[in-house]
């Protein structure tokens, strides 16, 4: 460690100082090992640092400061939807009739909570065109678990053994690894040469082995599946479902509903597509829409409407079970209501201006970098930094990190992985034409450095609070936290 | 539609029509729809969205208020619930600090040069977990203590190469509803092994256990509030080859508890929510998963080490991800992407709040407080503890009257009950489980005992 190193929190330890208040117990004095049993006692206190509540404020602050958030610039990571996370949101949320709702209370008690997330549902499906939503899941992969597990109950109520699952090649990574958690085999079908999934491959991996193809469309390329109906005909032909991955619906809202496209079950991202805030990598929700035919095995409770009354619906003898405690993230669906509530029927502006935004970019760098898949893209798009590789030795992971340099975060980089040296970006609607300008002058520049300075492209970034930091050393001798020191001063 | 059509400015959208018209004329497209020509007809939605009007940000939050206030929530009830969330008081320091937007409008640190203050505080929130469970690493979160559950049971699985794992009755039933699902296709039998007078028998573990047992899964202080014999619980798992899972749905507790990692647990996976995060109607909250060095690489989620720069500072990066999704696909430890980083930011930053003493502290309030609370509460007559043993800040008690007619009762009080086990466990139709942290203060548990008095006599 050098004396530039930013210290930790325990390194701003000094016994004695805390950063809160205590009540006094305030009842009659028992020893505590009599009300716990002294076997069941803790002999050392749990080495937590010792910090004045100015020492932790300053802390975080500065912490704070150490980091990038879209409240600070443009952050245009494909396939992440980094939009703008409204305030008026953040206070919903923080309302005592939310925040400070225990989630055991009786539905008697929590009828305001359960009609949001009642309203909510029928919101989502006119917006999807499905038919019915499970709230439970947390994330986007938590969903797509949810939704394999729903289309397995329903060929195994059926009789039918179906063991396998298509992915495209495109796909993100928690596909496969979700469709692994729900026992099926997957298999992995290539993009045709127009970036769409390749029908006729399609269609010799279809058969009746098949539990379902799942698709995220406009796939991880930014481009819409042309053949779409067709993929739907092929996969429902040989009675398999369709699903969507639902990361990149923020391009097609009310344009096209996948329920019309064709899918049977599909998750959404709301802390992409309706603006939850992504909170450092969480929390999210990644509630399923169903169509009619996987009602019966969504999770348990959902949650059903009786005249003025709503009620959590236990009894579903068909259901796949839980796949979380209580009701989902509902703290992040309060500020999804509320955005959906802030645009209305205006919602479809935001697909629009998204996709103007992106290919108003896609215009502006086609011709500093490689576009492999160089069709109009919806709302984000993959360029390849090949060009600049084999030109002037500089990686994309290079070009990456030579944007942090002017203050601007890096695109998605190696994804989608059937795009060598892939660059993806995806503006989102929130961002003006300006900040567009600024990015695209930053990045073009970028190309141009490495031509002209590959070295200093190469050593990036140069202005953040830390250098190029070494990942590998990282990996081999994993330091994954803080040990106190002992008494003779060496780390335990 | 041409470049004419109707925009409507909204204040989330900086795109005038100036603007987009612009922009289009750069693209060479002559509308918006030039641009959605790969979307077929056929699939088109040739309507506007049948959505509720808009609302102004006054409207929306009058109507978001209207909502709210018809629940019951804990500025309106004085809440005795427990059952797996919990209410703590909450330093106003934790969420000034957590709700900085440069936090939560922050995406997962993939930047690391950019994101050193997101990657630093989950480095010390992995590192202030494993100091309060006693065990030697934990991730950057999972999604809550139900789901860990599950994934312990998996990584279990993968680590002893056997098919079973053996839950307590006396585990969380939400949380045995999740384990089962989450292991129901990987071919992993789940073994539910019944309470005894409200504790987890070591003796049953040991008749349970086989060969083919992966894991044993307990929860201390269990769903009762019951603090469990761990070592014991261990020592049985240990003998037939197991891993001892415990689940901690009550963080606060190991303010005052022996912690995991000292009794023998191989693997802690529960529910952070106690440490600095809101009731929130049941999330966003934070799974805790913690295990053994040796254990690491079949941990799943987000891990974020020490590393160095080019100039030898120190610098924190994610790690380990080999294990993860994006890299390894159908072979990862797990699906899980996205986390619950902020929340874990929440409870790293309340847990330093706390401190070495704080924690403690805060944690015997809970425990003289339940404990003054049930001696009251059992000097009701007909009123009685349903188990002997030591508990926490949670304890069943069996009362005369139906114990969700009497929550209606105390509702008209001003007093958010306890929980009706009856449902989860028909064994126990008069049972109600009550929960007293140092968020109540003596005069409403005394109002509490008043007002049962009172309510059981109805």
């Amino acid at each position: 460690m050098t004396p530039e190193s930013f210290p930790l929190i325990f390194e701003r330890n000094t016994p004695g100082r805390i950063a809160v208040s205590i009540p006094d117990a305030g009842v009659p004095d028992v020893p505590l090992d009599e009300i716990i049993g002294a076997t069941h006692l803790r002999r050392d206190p749990a080495a937590l640092p010792e910090v004045s509540e100015l020492d932790l404020v300053r802390h975080y602050t500065q912490l704070s400061q150490r980091n990038y958030a879209i409240d600070v610039g443009f952050y245009p990571l494909g396939s992440c939807t980094m939009k703008y996370n409204p305030k008026v949101n953040e206070d919903a949320a923080r309302l005592s009739g939310f925040a400070r709702l225990h989630p055991n209370t009786p539905a008697a008690l929590a009828q305001g909570a359960l009609e949001l997330l009642w309203q909510l549902e029928q919101m989502l499906c006119e917006i999807s065109g499905m038919h019915r939503v499970t709230f439970q899941p947390a994330a986007g992969a938590h969903g797509e678990l949810t939704a394999l597990m729903m289309i397995r109950a329903y060929f195994d109520e059926r009789g039918e053994r179906r063991t396998r699952v298509i992915v495209p090649d495109s796909a993100h990574g928690t596909n496969p690894a979700s469709a692994a958690m729900c026992g099926f085999t997957v298999v992995t079908v290539p993009s045709d040469s127009r970036g769409n999934i390749d029908s006729a491959a399609l269609r010799r991996a279809a058969d009746s082995s098949v539990a379902a193809l799942m698709l995220t469309n406009p796939n991880t390329l930014g481009l819409f599946e042309e053949h779409i109906t067709e993929v739907a005909d092929i996969m429902h032909g040989c009675g398999a479902l369709m699903y969507l991955d639902g990361a990149n619906f923020n391009a097609v809202l009310g344009v096209t509903r996948p329920g019309d496209q064709g899918f049977d079950v599909m998750h959404m991202n709301v802390h992409k597509t309706f603006s939850t805030p992504h909170g450092g990598g969480g929390p999210g929700a990644g509630p399923v829409a169903v169509k009619r035919l996987l009602e019966p095995y969504l999770p348990a409770p959902t949650i059903e409407r009786d005249g003025d009354a709503f009620r959590l619906d236990e009894d579903r003898p068909k259901t796949i079970g839980r796949v979380r405690a209580f009701n989902g993230n509902f703290g992040i669906y309060v500020r999804a209501y509320a955005y959906l509530r802030a645009y209305g029927p205006l919602l479809r502006q935001v697909s629009e201006a998204a996709v103007i935004n992106a290919n108003y970019l896609l215009t502006r760098l086609r011709p500093f970098f490689d576009v492999p898949y160089d069709r109009t893209c919806m709302h984000e798009f993959v360029l390849s930094g090949r060009r600049q590789k084999t030109r002037y030795g500089v990686r994309t992971l290079d070009i990456a990190k030579r944007l942090l340099d002017y203050g601007i975060h890096a695109p998605t980089i190696y994804f989608p992985l059937i795009v060598d040296e892939a660059i993806m970006i995806e503006p989102t609607e929130t961002e003006s034409r300006q900040t567009l300008d600024a990015f695209a002058d930053a990045l073009i520049h970028v190309a141009q450095e490495c031509e002209t300075d590959p070295e200093t492209v190469k050593t990036a970034p140069h202005r953040t609070v830390v250098s190029r930091l070494d990942e590998v050393t990282a990996a081999r001798q994993p330091n994954l936290r803080w040990r106190p020191p002992t008494t003779t001063g060496v780390a335990r | 539609m041409t470049m004419s059509s109707t925009w409507h400015p909204h204040k989330y959208l900086p795109m005038t029509v100036e603007d987009r018209d612009a922009m289009l004329r750069v693209i060479g497209a002559q509308s918006v729809e030039d641009l959605l020509a790969d979307v077929p007809s056929g699939v088109r939605l040739g309507r506007p969205l049948a959505l509720p009007p808009t609302l102004a940000d006054d409207e929306l939050l009058n109507h978001l208020r209207s909502f709210a206030d018809r629940n019951g929530h804990a500025d309106k009830l004085v809440c005795f619930l427990g059952g797996g969330a919990y209410e703590h008081t909450i330093p106003s320091v934790v969420w000034h600090l957590a709700g900085r937007a440069e936090f939560y409008t922050a995406y997962t640190p993939y930047q690391a040069e950019l994101m050193q203050g997101e990657l630093q505080a989950m480095y010390e929130y992995q590192s202030m977990l494993c100091e309060l469970t006693g065990m030697d690493v934990a991730n950057a979160s999972m999604y809550d203590g139900a789901s860990a559950v599950g994934e312990a049971a998996v990584m279990a699985r993968d680590l002893t190469k056997r098919d079973q794992v053996v839950v307590s009755t006396a585990v969380n039933p939400q949380y045995r509803q999740v384990l089962r699902t989450y292991v129901r296709h990987l071919g992993i039998d789940v073994v539910e092994l019944p309470y005894d007078a409200g504790r987890t028998a070591p003796a049953r573990v040991r008749e349970a256990c086989g060969s083919r047992t992966a894991a044993v899964i307990v929860q201390s202080p269990n769903v009762f509030g019951g603090i469990e014999d761990g070592a014991a619980l261990a020592e049985a798992a240990r003998a037939a080859g197991a891993l001892l899972v415990v689940a901690v749905a009550e963080p606060i507790s190991l303010g005052v508890l022996q912690p995991p990692g000292v009794f023998g647990a191989d693997i802690v996976a529960g529910e952070g929510q106690p440490l600095g995060n809101h009731l929130s109607f049941g999330g966003p909250y934070l799974g805790m998963l913690a295990t053994r060095d040796a254990y690491i690489r079949r941990m799943p989620g987000r891990l974020v080490g020490v590393t160095h720069d080019h100039d030898g500072r120190r610098g924190f990066v994610l790690t380990l991800q080999t294990r993860e999704q994006h890299i390894r696909r159908e072979k990862a430890t797990s699906n899980i992407c996205t986390n619950e980083a902020l929340n874990a930011l929440a409870a790293g930053i309340y847990m330093a709040a706390m401190g070495k003493n704080g924690l403690r502290r805060v944690a015997e309030v809970n425990a003289r407080r339940a404990h003054y609370a049930r001696q009251r509460l059992t000097a009701i007559p007909g009123v009685r503890a349903a188990f002997d043993g030591p508990v926490f800040n949670e304890f069943v008690l069996r009362t005369p009257a139906d114990p969700e007619r009497l929550n209606e009762y105390l509702a008209g009080r001003g007093i958010l009950g306890g929980l009706a086990l009856g449902r989860w466990y028909p064994e126990l139709p008069d049972g109600w489980l009550v929960c007293v942290t140092e968020a109540r203060s003596r005069a409403q548990i005394d109002a509490l005992v008043d007002a049962v008095r009172d309510g059981v006599r109805a």
